[in-house]
């Protein structure tokens, strides 16, 4: 169970600036426990994004949005209103969101932040794709998490080891910083990762403890 | 000037610099970095110690900047994000600009992977660029990290790194871009063997005007073995050693092969020296330092200017 709580409104809408039509994305697993991303909050969030001026072309519920296989099935559902929409809003754990940006060649925002896996993961077999940061950093990144892909944790693009799409640590492991950029190229967004992102917010994260607060 | 750094008026009256590299001891022997910095006097402006490089456990940077210091030279202490969370960081800084050191050049680090405590916990708080951004802010902000402000700023001259040969290519420039706009005073590159592709880089570079905005020294280093040469080629990562750089060494008997390899890193500084843009060389003959005098006076580079005692 991934345990994730919707980011602040203000933020989502800046994720959303410059984007008029929006297809919006939920999951009946974690994200309908917690009550971050479920059936109720799509439905909250369509009204919340309409309110303030935005077309939403549509919306889905996954059974298991991490389940790869199954999401690709849900969407085709879904063909036109993707199409029509300028970006996707994943209220899920940063799974959820990466699982979608695999799938859709759009841009994927993250609506939720991803607090603990609660002792269990998500259904991805081959690859850890979510640390449970608590500050989900997707928006920056075309939807691919260097919180968990990157041996250095880098924000900024890819270290001087980078080579042949290889991290220097292992040839092994995919570099994330070359997927990222291939990702943002194709999307026409590498302008995106010009921008300086500043220091994180590991006090969100488990360093900190255990999250008993934050998602009483 | 924003410091009392040689190496930033070296650079500000426009003369090509030279910046070499001094590697700590693997213990608490100062007399190995005062030999060392010895050697380097006088045929370098300043000089970079390294901050555990490889992440094998060496002297620290700032503690071996220290004693070179004493013998007169302008040291670059070298400081990664790979042990050092923001606090460690800020606390250095501010003890290494109390220290009278001038220089320091932030890195994120080798992975500890590759070092001599393999199962080490990395931090990564920050990122390099990140780094360089926050010791801007407490030099020219007078600011912390978290805003908060501070009496007497750390009056260090900022350096960064950037690998020309690293993937994604087409990123590497906007990667610059990126250290320029974070506050980067001047930059050291990886070493240099493919010279071709350097100056494709360094044409990105000018295209988006940012050598008018930093000083850019191309790294160079001279190669003692084939071996030396094979091994860098398939195992340092980020490396870009082209097969006529090992046939050349290939080429020459057994025992001329050092010799050639020092004509060799002369030969590409003279290439590096005609790129537009190229504000200086930095000079890593790591664990060869013997070697600096030699090739910075056949390469036509001395007497060094020395404005700073």
């Amino acid at each position: 169970m991934l345990i994730s709580e919707q980011k602040p409104l203000e933020e989502i809408l800046s994720y959303l600036e410059g984007d008029k039509n929006v297809f919006i994305v939920g999951c009946k697993g974690c994200a309908e426990g917690w009550g971050s991303g479920g059936e109720k909050q799509v439905a909250e969030m369509k009204n919340t994004l309409q309110e303030k001026g935005k077309t939403v072309t549509g919306s889905v519920v996954v059974d298991m949005l991490c389940d790869a296989a199954l999401t690709k099935l849900k969407l085709r559902a879904y063909k036109k209103e993707v199409a029509a929409a300028d970006s996707i809003l994943v209220l899920t754990d940063g799974a959820g969101v990466q699982t979608v940006a695999e799938l859709v060649n759009k841009v994927v925002h993250p609506g939720c932040n991803t607090l603990s896996s609660g002792g269990a993961h998500a259904e991805w077999k081959e690859a850890e794709r979510c640390l449970e940061c608590g500050d989900c950093v997707l928006e920056f990144t075309g939807g691919l998490c260097p919180i968990a892909r990157c041996s250095k944790l880098l924000l900024n693009g890819p270290c001087g080891g980078s080579q042949g799409g290889k991290c220097e640590v292992n040839p092994d492991i995919p570099c994330v910083w070359q997927q990222i950029v291939d990702r943002l190229a194709k999307l026409g967004q590498l302008d995106k990762l010009e921008r300086i992102v500043a220091p994180k917010n590991w006090s969100v994260s488990l360093t900190s403890g255990p999250p008993v607060k934050r998602h009483s | 000037m924003k410091t009392k750094s040689n190496l930033e008026r070296v650079l500000e009256s426009k003369i090509f610099a030279v910046t070499g590299e001094l590697g700590p001891p693997q213990s608490a022997d100062s007399e190995i970095v005062r030999r060392k910095a010895r050697i380097l006097k006088g045929h370098v402006d300043a000089f970079n110690v390294t901050d555990g490089q490889t992440a094998v456990v060496r002297m620290a940077s700032w503690a071996a900047c220290l004693i070179a210091k004493e013998e007169g030279l302008d040291p670059i202490v070298q400081m990664t994000c790979r042990d050092r969370n923001r606090i460690a960081l800020q606390m250095d800084v501010l003890g290494i600009a109390a220290l009278g050191i001038n220089n320091m050049l932030c890195l994120t680090g080798d992975h500890q992977k590759f070092g001599n405590h393999p199962t080490a916990k990395g931090v990564y708080d920050l990122d390099s660029i990140q780094l360089v951004k926050m010791v801007k802010d407490m030099r020219d902000e007078k600011k912390f990290q978290c805003g908060e402000e501070m009496a007497v700023e750390p009056r260090l001259f900022i350096g960064a790194a950037e690998n020309p040969f690293a993937d994604p290519f087409e990123f590497r420039v906007p990667r610059l871009a990126k250290k320029v706009a974070a506050g980067a005073d001047f930059i050291q590159t990886q070493i240099i063997y493919n010279v071709d592709k350097f100056a494709e880089w360094m044409k990105m570079v000018r295209d988006r005007g940012l050598h008018e905005k930093v000083k850019i020294l191309a790294g160079v280093a001279p190669i003692k073995s084939v071996g030396a040469a094979k091994y860098m080629k398939a195992r340092v990562p980020g490396m870009d050693v082209p097969d006529s750089v090992v046939a050349r060494l290939q080429g020459v008997p057994k025992e001329q092969v050092s010799k050639e390899g020092i004509k060799l890193c002369i030969d590409i500084i003279n290439q590096v020296r005609e790129i537009e843009g190229v504000a200086g060389i930095h000079l890593m003959a790591i664990e060869w330092e013997e070697v600096v005098p030699e090739i910075v006076e056949a390469a036509g580079l001395l007497p060094r200017p020395k404005f700073v005692p």
